[in-house]
């Protein structure tokens, strides 16, 4: 007797087990990266008090002849500051940030014992261009403060004394400054900022003969938690794609000047989702967006680096996290598996398309203690394709139709799809009409 | 009949805001932490009525209070959600000058977390536009049908901060979609009808109310819209400071003291004319 209930004790606490395994833990299938999203940015920002350190990451792919950046910065920076790192690194963030689609198999219904589940991540798309536009020279009251080569760039820091004598050097030197742009630099100018400017070294790009561009990284100490995207609107052709990765000691990284909302997470969709999840995440996120009249950040993930759960890519080694800035972690700090490690960093990915229009301010943040987790995961059931010969699995598979219904449902409201097309695809009556319910009688005895 | 009381109505727009935000997705709030601090604020006014032995407890203002703090202030931790409550409550019962208090107590509350713990913060960016020109209505409409006497400091604080925020965009060169952008913050809605308005805490003469509305604007924006430290929520900071200075400003520019019920129903102008007031009870 007693040998019995203790088996059935570890029954009963490896059912949980699973259960909680379920609710967690899964296969990698795939993930919807930044890459989906033509001319987006990339900005790594990691933060501690006011010591920032901030990651531009450009896609760009004109001629590497007219590329030219220009970033306000709030100090002059010093050679030692500015660093030159790998689009892998960024990559393995972004696919480790990435929306997720989670995949369930529902198990045999006339056998009492939890699903397993699979999981597919959709890692995220393209990043836009950091400002670009434009070049150097004179006598107009711009200083060149600093002039250095880093990797593949010839940077210039400049200071300015007016916002016309700043457009009317640049344009000399060759940035193509875009109209507006004047009034925008005049007012940094009087926010006392200066002026990051960017620009390949063509002989050096061609030495190490990188076809894209790496990314660049300044490290400095500022009092404001805020990033320019003012520069960047000027000469959008369309709305920008702005992906926002913030890396802090303590907790998620919010705006405080524009609406901040979390993408709509852990809903049920129709497996055939599973093909194109790529497109899924894009049209949800588009829908999102329009929703919110573009005039929203969105919130994609938010996870201490320690771990995650499911991983749609292994968290990022010290060793990456201290090339992306993250000053206070030991770089000796070694990775055990893929199980949990004390980082001590929390990432935040944060997901926004603007226009100047709808984004006329620089964003601003703030880093808050919040530290409770956050991803985007889309979770897929795959149903029961047994044999179903109990009470249980009757009941099982009347319950399907309605489950199918609620799962075109979310689909519409998360992507703004066609109701009557997704309903075709799942092969489920046009009207959406519920199957009867059984008189309540027959739920009695049957 | 009418509801000369303001707080009924304050307490109604509050709480169906509170209540959108509980159940709305893309809020965030967290229920148990609104409950908790709710539930500080009105045992905090609770245990203070019989320690002081006071006639009458009025759960009104502190259900006002716990309303605001929910609706303003973010935390992960249950012991600051209820820390919040009390010191918000507390404050009323302990710092006093003048048969006042001197700081409103969702204010104190707020501020007092913020600099002495890390694990508080406002979120301004919850709020969607259309949940914003919503309240917008609510709390305009509010100050007309109440009428409320102190809705001047109210009136004159917007004024003050429209016209310091669209002056610092002038002299930047700035697009006036800036300064509109940093109007649309559902906090500074919340602060301007429901914190600076507080008549407790206010001065008690007008011209008093309005130099101290002012004040408030100017230091806040200062703290806010500095370009070399600039404080997120500065006017929340603005606030207790420049409650500092009230008791100044009542001996500069005296008036009479605030009751939330005036007793008699026809006094020619009612500010003038009410006894002093010992109950600290306000939002």
């Amino acid at each position: 007797m007693k040998r019995y209930r203790l088996t059935h004790y570890l029954l009963l606490l490896s059912a949980l087990v699973a259960q909680n395994a379920s609710a967690f833990c899964g296969f990698f299938v795939a993930q919807a990266d930044t890459k989906l999203f033509n001319e987006a940015s990339k900005v790594v920002i990691v933060r501690d008090d006011n010591r920032t350190v901030l990651t531009m990451v450009n896609d760009y792919q004109g001629d590497l002849k007219e590329f030219a950046m220009v970033v306000p910065v709030p100090t002059i920076l010093q050679e030692e500051q500015i660093h030159v790192t790998a689009n892998e690194i960024i990559d393995h963030l972004d696919r480790y940030t990435a929306p997720r689609l989670v995949e369930y198999h529902d198990p045999d219904p006339c056998r009492v014992i939890r699903p397993t589940a699979r999981f597919l991540a959709a890692d995220s798309a393209a990043m836009p261009k950091a400002a670009a536009g434009p070049a150097i020279n004179d006598n107009l009251g711009v200083t060149v403060e600093a002039e250095y080569q880093v990797g593949e760039y010839d940077i210039l820091i400049l200071s300015a004394e007016e916002s016309d004598g700043l457009e009317k050097w640049l344009n000399m030197h060759n940035y193509k400054i875009p109209p507006g742009a004047s009034k925008v630099l005049g007012s940094y100018i009087k926010q006392d900022m200066k002026f990051f400017v960017a620009k390949v070294n063509l002989d050096e790009q061609a030495k190490n003969g990188d076809k894209f561009l790496n990314p660049l990284q300044v490290a400095f100490e500022s009092n404001k938690f805020m990033l320019p995207v003012r520069l960047g609107t000027l000469n959008a052709n369309g709305p920008q794609e702005l992906f926002i990765f913030c890396i802090t000691r303590k907790g998620r990284v919010e705006p405080t000047n524009y609406r901040s909302i979390k993408l709509p997470s852990n809903m049920d969709i129709p497996v055939f989702v599973k093909k194109d999840f790529p497109t899924f995440y894009k049209a949800m996120f588009d829908h999102q967006v329009s929703k919110a009249q573009m005039k929203a950040v969105f919130t994609e993930y938010a996870w201490d680096m320690a771990w995650c759960d499911p991983c749609a890519d292994d968290p990022l080694t010290s060793k990456e996290l201290r090339e992306l800035g993250v000053f206070w972690i030991d770089e000796n700090t070694t990775r055990r598996g893929r199980g949990p490690q004390a980082q001590n960093a929390f990432v935040t990915r944060m997901h926004a398309r603007y226009t100047a229009e709808t984004f006329p301010e620089d964003l601003q943040f703030q880093v808050t203690s919040d530290r409770s987790n956050f991803q985007g995961r889309y979770v897929m059931r795959h149903i029961w394709k047994g044999k179903v010969d109990c009470k249980a699995g009757k009941n099982y598979v009347e319950s399907l139709p309605a489950r199918f219904e609620k799962e075109a449902q979310n689909l519409t409201d998360l992507t703004g799809w066609d109701i009557a097309d997704i309903r075709k695809k799942m092969n489920l009556p046009a009207d959406g009409a519920k199957p009867q319910d059984k008189a309540w009688w027959k739920k009695i005895w049957n | 009949m009418r509801i000369k009381d303001p707080r009924y109505f304050q307490i109604g727009a509050l709480g169906l805001l509170l209540s959108y935000g509980l159940f709305s997705f893309s809020f965030g709030m967290p229920s148990l932490m609104a409950f908790i601090s709710l539930t500080s604020c009105l045992l905090t006014q609770i245990i203070f009525t019989h320690l002081m032995k006071l006639p009458k407890l009025d759960l009104r203002s502190p259900l006002i209070s716990g309303l605001s703090l929910c609706l303003l202030l973010r935390t992960n931790d249950w012991w600051i959600a209820a820390l919040a409550g009390m010191i918000a409550i507390g404050s009323k019962f302990l710092i006093r000058r003048d048969d006042a208090h001197v700081f409103n107590p969702t204010n104190v509350g707020i501020v007092a977390l913020l600099l002495c713990t890390d694990r508080a913060w406002i979120s301004p960016g919850q709020w969607g536009s259309g949940v914003l020109i919503a309240m917008l209505f609510a709390c305009a409409g509010i100050l007309v049908i109440t009428r409320a006497s102190r809705s001047d400091v109210t009136i004159a604080f917007i004024g003050f901060f429209v016209a310091l925020i669209f002056a610092r965009a002038w002299y930047l060169g700035d697009p006036w979609a800036i300064p509109q952008r940093q109007l649309q913050s559902g906090a500074l809605l919340l602060f301007a009808f429901f914190m600076i308005s507080d008549p407790k805490t206010t001065p008690r003469s007008r011209a008093g109310r309005i130099v101290f509305a002012g004040l408030v604007a100017t230091v806040g924006v200062t703290l806010q819209f500095n370009w070399i430290h600039p404080i997120n929520y500065g006017v929340f900071y603005a606030l207790a400071i420049c409650s500092l200075a009230v008791p100044l400003i009542n001996r500069w520019l005296p008036g009479p003291i605030y009751e939330w019920h005036k007793p008699n129903p026809k006094p020619r102008n009612p500010d003038e004319t009410l006894p002093p007031d010992s109950l600290p009870a306000s939002a």
